[in-house]
């Protein structure tokens, strides 16, 4: 029952979230300064079969011969049909279709670097905690680390290991020869163009999971009830168990707000090796100017992180239990 | 309760070592373009080439002085950093004020709207919006900035206005009749003054890196040079695959490293703030 209700609130709450997300992406358009509307709407008139277009339920939402209500209220009609508009890059193709081809790619990118930093790094983190000198000798690279742009990360990784060390392919998911397939040269070749664009998004990520891990096992050791466990005499490696099982919770809740950060850092990742996904298509709708493009993502991104930070709730209500109970009223 | 805090400050390690790079950095924004004889945009008739005694950084595709680009691209970096975080840091610092001292429904709708902008990616966000605008200039880019980053400054605020509102001194004070206005700038303020500083030096770093991403998409100042800008420029061109390290690793090294000096700062701060943390 308990878990029920923390579920639902979260629900509510990012359902809110969602439409306050949508409305901004329907308001800054109009809010602007000069007339962008016009320009968006002008950028069709020169393409073929404009007419058609012009009837999509998406191109109606923007139609400013209307008042304001109804292109709100067409706007939310064409959103949850689906549609999306129509794309000027890869006109005359659907927004909502080139987007969904899109996301695999940043699934397979973000959703194991994300994973696999924050294992890593917590391990590390928990490391430099115990040893004071290995905490004086990571402590300055995680810091590095976190402190570079996810982008410069991939250049340097670029950089080194397919032009000095041309180990890896430079860009795009897989060689322009092949087809998409389960055969096995096709997924070893896939792991090949995926490996750097990880790589950059783990390394950054890597240092602040390793600091927020040290510093809340830190705090944990120097609290009252690792004195008292301490003055008991019990033995430091329960001590340390205990401060990090009490630490791995900050950090479960640290998840939800890192996917925001992650998305983002995929997305410039990914113009750095050419990689097809939202970060790449969103580079070619600002270049190209196509606004239908750019905001769609805008909404498949908000979209993701929303989906991901309810899962970080599951995984947390699951995890520490004080959370159900507290919504049982029990406290 | 300190007469001096800055020496107190000072006297950590990581502080002293974050300012000490935070100085030079500037002192390279502030003297960098006085050294080089190149405008950041001047022809220099190399093409391509690596870095020499003439080119410190080299020169890229388009026979510009790298060297010269970075420092005139730092300044616009730090401008952006400054400005953007002084707008975050004030959103956040008013709404976590309001938001701890009223309670109530005002807190409780402030917290909806604050958590509300903390999930909603704020790159993404900065996207749309700066691909709206056609004419980008610092001022515009820092704005846009500061007013999506202020969120998570607004919560730890609030929180931290939550512990000082139930202390003695602020009881006091409410007894003494002072209004509530009052009691926020006069008592409650002054006591999160190092928590201010720390806030605002997370969001400075927090605004370069949010513009260097913006840059990188090509969405940066239309009418001046940035870090973000010349790393757009460097891989739009193949600048790695051309083997012109020079062009593309520098730049971005350099916000790395005043990142990190930020963060020491921070940290170090944190560390003389709560002893807790000192080993």
């Amino acid at each position: 029952m308990g878990f029920n209700s923390y579920l639902a609130k979260k629900v509510v709450v990012y359902t809110i979230t969602f439409i306050v997300a949508a409305t901004l992406n329907w308001g800054i358009p109009r809010l602007m300064p000069g007339d962008p509307i016009g320009v968006l709407l002008s950028r069709f008139s020169t393409l073929p079969q404009s007419t058609e277009v012009m009837y999509s339920y998406f191109m109606q939402a923007f139609g400013l011969d209307k008042p304001l209500h109804e292109q709100y209220i067409n706007f939310w009609r064409a959103l949850l049909s689906g549609d999306l508009g129509v794309s000027i890059y890869l006109y005359p193709r659907k927004v909502e279709d080139i987007l969904l081809d899109a996301l695999p790619y940043d699934l397979v990118l973000i959703v194991p670097a994300v994973i696999v930093s924050w294992i890593i790094g917590n391990w590390l983190g928990a490391l430099a905690s115990v040893s004071r000198r290995l905490d004086a000798l990571l402590m300055p690279v995680f810091y590095f680390l976190t402190s570079s742009p996810y982008f410069w990360m991939a250049i340097v990784l670029a950089w080194l290991l397919t032009v000095v060390f041309p180990i890896f392919p430079p860009s795009g998911a897989y060689s322009p020869g092949l087809e998409p397939s389960l055969s096995l040269a096709f997924i070893e070749d896939f792991l090949m163009h995926w490996t750097l664009p990880f790589l950059s998004l783990v390394l950054v990520m890597l240092g602040g999971w390793a600091i927020g891990m040290r510093n809340l096992i830190i705090y944990e050791i120097e609290s009252n009830y690792s004195r008292y466990m301490e003055a008991l005499g019990a033995p430091r490696g329960l001590i340390l168990r205990y401060a990090f099982r009490n630490a791995m919770l900050p950090q479960i809740t640290g998840l939800a707000l890192q996917i925001g950060l992650a998305v983002a850092g995929a997305i410039t990742t990914e113009i750095v090796f050419s990689y097809p996904g939202l970060g790449y298509l969103m580079l070619q709708a600002i270049q190209n100017q196509d606004y239908f493009l750019m905001q769609g993502a805008f909404l498949v991104i908000v979209i993701m992180v929303l989906v991901s930070n309810f899962i970080v709730d599951i995984v947390y209500a699951l995890v520490d239990p004080r959370i159900r109970y507290t919504y049982t009223g029990e406290t | 309760m300190n007469r001096m805090p800055a020496k107190l400050a000072l006297a950590n390690p990581k502080v002293r070592i974050g300012i000490m790079v935070l100085v030079i950095i500037v002192a390279i924004a502030a003297v960098g373009p006085y050294t080089t004889g190149y405008g950041p945009l001047d022809y220099t008739g190399d093409i391509g080439a690596p870095p020499s005694r003439e080119h410190p950084l080299g020169t890229n595709t388009f026979g510009y002085d790298v060297y010269a680009q970075v420092v005139y691209g730092l300044r616009g970096s730090l401008a952006i950093g400054l400005l953007g975080g002084v707008i975050a840091t004030l959103i956040g610092v008013a709404v976590g004020l309001a938001s701890g001292y009223l309670g109530g429904l005002a807190d409780e709708m402030l917290m909806m709207i604050t958590n509300i902008f903390l999930v909603i990616p704020t790159l993404a966000l900065l996207i749309i919006i700066a691909a709206y605008i056609e004419q980008r200039g610092i001022g515009v880019e820092s704005l846009i900035i500061g007013l999506t980053a202020w969120p998570w400054t607004a919560r730890a605020v609030r929180a931290n206005t939550l512990s000082l509102r139930s202390r003695e001194f602020v009881y006091v004070a409410k007894l003494s009749g002072l209004g509530g206005a009052r009691i926020l700038v006069s008592e409650i303020m002054p006591n999160m003054l190092s928590y201010i500083i720390m806030v605002f030096i997370l969001q400075f770093g927090g605004a370069i890196l949010y513009a260097v991403g913006l840059d990188f998409l090509g969405l940066g100042p239309t009418d001046s040079i940035s870090l973000g800008v010349i790393l757009q420029q460097a891989v739009l061109w193949n600048a790695i695959q051309l083997g012109m390290w020079w062009w593309a690793i520098p730049p971005g090294l350099l916000i790395a490293v005043l990142l990190t000096a930020l963060y020491l700062v921070n940290t170090g701060l944190d560390e003389v703030l709560n002893p807790r943390l000192r080993r």
